[in-house]
């Protein structure tokens, strides 16, 4: 009984997904439950002392998100994840898990703002040292390793420029540094990129963006490669060393090639507490089933957009890795041959106060601070969501004073390039 | 044998067949990893026997503590070794002297030694290594994807409820036994250098 590999669409509608034991429900009910009753003490001993599979409280797992866990997991080729309250979330239980007090990580300069700020600020209290480096300069993460460094942290297409990372250069840098890559794939989704066929040992996503994909829930997600060996030295201890708060369970030596998701579980989610509401997975996990639908007409929506703009009178320049001469096509056609994604920045020869006016003038674009939304969505950074940092930065992130970012939706693209035709010849 | 990466076929094979299981090396502290399997296996109804000569005399969640293979005193299907890679040859030895032989040579994750695996595959056995039993039994019966672990298989029907010494059903569809880049690279990281 060797079966078919399944494709992408498939795992899609089905991975993780099973009718419900109880009532034969085929679509995944929502158990929308605080708790779980245990058969006797032992059972609950046993589930405690993470002896047994099987739910215990939803800060610590649910029924409804495990399906959603293991779907992302396989989509993502992974051997298992964790979905959290949100993409923050998921990048402070990660980096727990990874850092001491004193210990560093480097990141690409190329992010999404509110990680930036996460990074810089948020982390700097928890003694979490952040060293930037370019994605742009694969020999500016390989200076930046010091025996401090404990992972090295990128986006795939990074936000807000849509750019594209050289992700398989950067894995090797981390190989060498003998620390974890994590990729933050949310702009991709597995559908476009799959980061851990490239090298990644860690995926995290804003499950809010395009895997939701409707702009209803707010999510996070961590997806463990099972290819990093946490046993080589004494660096982690989250993973390799006996946890007082399970008796001196050693997660590394019981796990295996899962036990990254388990700590992010059992000593990440359980006492940081950031836990996904049921429904909310519900509603991502209904949305994840058309992701490759979705997925196709944003991109081609995406192109044509993009096409349109660079032709304009008013556009200085357009950066869409899928245009034949952008900067980053020959990465896109490398990493993401389906799709360079429906998130792209272009520049107004009018500079900041043109940014601010076309956004006033669109119709169907909606000005807000998300993107991956079936709508198509409109923001200029500069004043918005990167308006904390300094113009210098807001540079180096792709945000500078001229630059509008978009987010392509399922629409009729004649629509959309029409809305923006109107916005920007009034 | 590719010990690399298993067909779920193979594991599946193994696990539906087997009855009794010897464990070498289990634990009776509550937080070793052997002390997990040993449970979890005898909740999925297998005969378990802990093998263990620095425990003898003691019950293992009911079971007595056996100082060797040889004391069981009775056929075994199944020989699961808790002892890191450098103490399996000797107790690979002692398997094969068993008459009945047993059908399995089951290696813990992390352990794995070839050449022992060589003499277990020559006696006709089949051999698993650097696996652990109530993973692949979990992940086969999808039970284990209450924590949010890829399975690697689908199934269209309804799951039944688990139950106290009840046996699930392992006979969901695979998705390609497991060799997706990730399970590769890690197998070969995991290879003794
Ligand atoms: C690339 C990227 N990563 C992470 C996040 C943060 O996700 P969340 O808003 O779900 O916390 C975002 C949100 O915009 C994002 O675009």
């Amino acid at each position: 009984m060797t079966d078919r590999v399944p494709g992408f669409s498939t795992l899609a509608v089905h991975a993780g997904a099973q009718p419900d034991p109880t009532t034969g429900a085929r679509a995944t009910p929502i158990y929308q439950t605080t708790s779980f009753v245990f058969n006797d003490a032992d059972h609950a001993a046993s589930l405690f002392g993470l002896q047994a599979f099987g739910n215990i409280y939803t800060r610590i797992g649910n029924p409804t998100t495990a399906v959603l866990e293991e779907r992302v997991a396989a989509l993502e080729g992974g051997t298992a994840a964790l979905a959290v309250a949100s993409g923050h979330a998921a990048q402070v239980v990660v980096l727990q898990q990874l850092l001491m007090p004193g210990d560093e990580f480097i990141a690409a300069r190329k992010l999404y703002g509110g990680s930036i700020n996460q990074f810089t600020h948020a982390f700097k209290s928890f003694g979490w040292n952040v060293a930037w480096a370019d994605p742009d300069d694969i020999g500016s993460f390989e200076r930046a390793v010091t025996p401090k460094t404990r992972a090295i942290f990128i986006e795939s297409i990074a936000n807000p420029a849509g750019s594209i990372t050289d992700i398989e250069a950067i894995a090797e840098v981390a190989r060498k540094a003998g620390v974890p890559l994590i990729v933050d794939n949310t702009l991709a989704t597995p559908y476009l990129i799959r980061p851990i066929d490239h090298g990644a040992d860690i995926v995290v996503h804003s499950l809010t963006k395009f895997l939701g994909g409707h702009g209803n829930s707010i999510g996070g997600i961590i997806v463990d490669a099972g290819t990093f060996d946490w046993s080589k030295d004494s660096k982690y201890p989250m993973l390799c060393e006996p946890r007082p708060e399970y008796h001196g369970i050693r997660i590394q030596e019981t796990f295996g090639n899962f036990a990254f998701a388990i700590a992010c579980r059992v000593l990440g989610l359980r006492d940081l507490g950031p836990a996904i509401s049921p429904f909310n997975a519900f509603l991502i996990l209904t949305g994840i089933e058309t992701l490759p639908l979705r997925m196709q007409k944003h991109c081609e929506n995406a192109k044509a957009v993009a096409e349109f703009l660079s032709g304009h009178r008013a556009v200085a320049a357009v950066n869409y890795a899928g245009l034949a001469d952008d900067k980053y096509n020959k990465l896109a056609r490398k990493y993401a041959p389906k799709g360079a994604g429906a998130v792209f920045t272009f520049g107004l020869k009018g500079g900041y106060d043109a940014g601010v006016s076309l956004v006033s003038k669109l119709k169907l674009f909606s000005h807000l601070a998300n993107v991956g939304d079936t709508r198509s969505l409109v923001i200029h950074p500069a004043s918005t969501t990167h308006s904390q940092l300094d113009d210098a930065a807001k540079v180096k992130s792709g945000a500078a004073p001229e630059v509008v970012r978009l987010s392509i939706g399922i629409e009729d693209k004649e629509d959309l390039i029409a809305d923006l035709d109107q916005a920007l010849s009034a | 044998m590719n010990h690399d990466a298993y067909d779920d076929d193979y594991i599946r094979g193994i696990l539906n067949g087997v009855k009794s299981i010897a464990m070498v090396g289990a634990s009776p502290v509550n937080v070793r990893p052997s002390y997990f399997a040993f449970k979890y296996l005898a909740q999925r109804g297998y005969d378990m026997i802990p093998v263990n000569p620095g425990h003898v005399g003691k019950l293992l969640l009911g079971k007595p503590f056996v100082a060797a293979l040889s004391d069981i005193g009775g056929p075994v299907d199944m020989i699961d070794i808790f002892r890191n890679s450098s103490h399996i040859i000797p107790v690979v030895e002692e398997a094969l002297k068993l008459t009945p032989l047993p059908k399995v040579i089951w290696m813990q994750l992390g352990a794995r030694d070839d050449a022992a695996a060589g003499k277990a595959e020559a006696a006709g056995l089949k051999v698993v290594m650097n696996r652990c039993p109530k993973i692949e039994y979990g992940r086969l019966s999808s039970e284990i994807s209450w924590m949010g672990v890829n399975s690697r298989t689908l199934s269209s029907k309804r799951a039944p409820i688990p139950t106290q010494g009840m046996r699930l059903s392992l006979n969901r569809s695979s998705l390609g036994g497991g060799e997706t880049a990730a399970s590769n690279r890690a197998a070969k990281k995991s290879e003794p250098t």
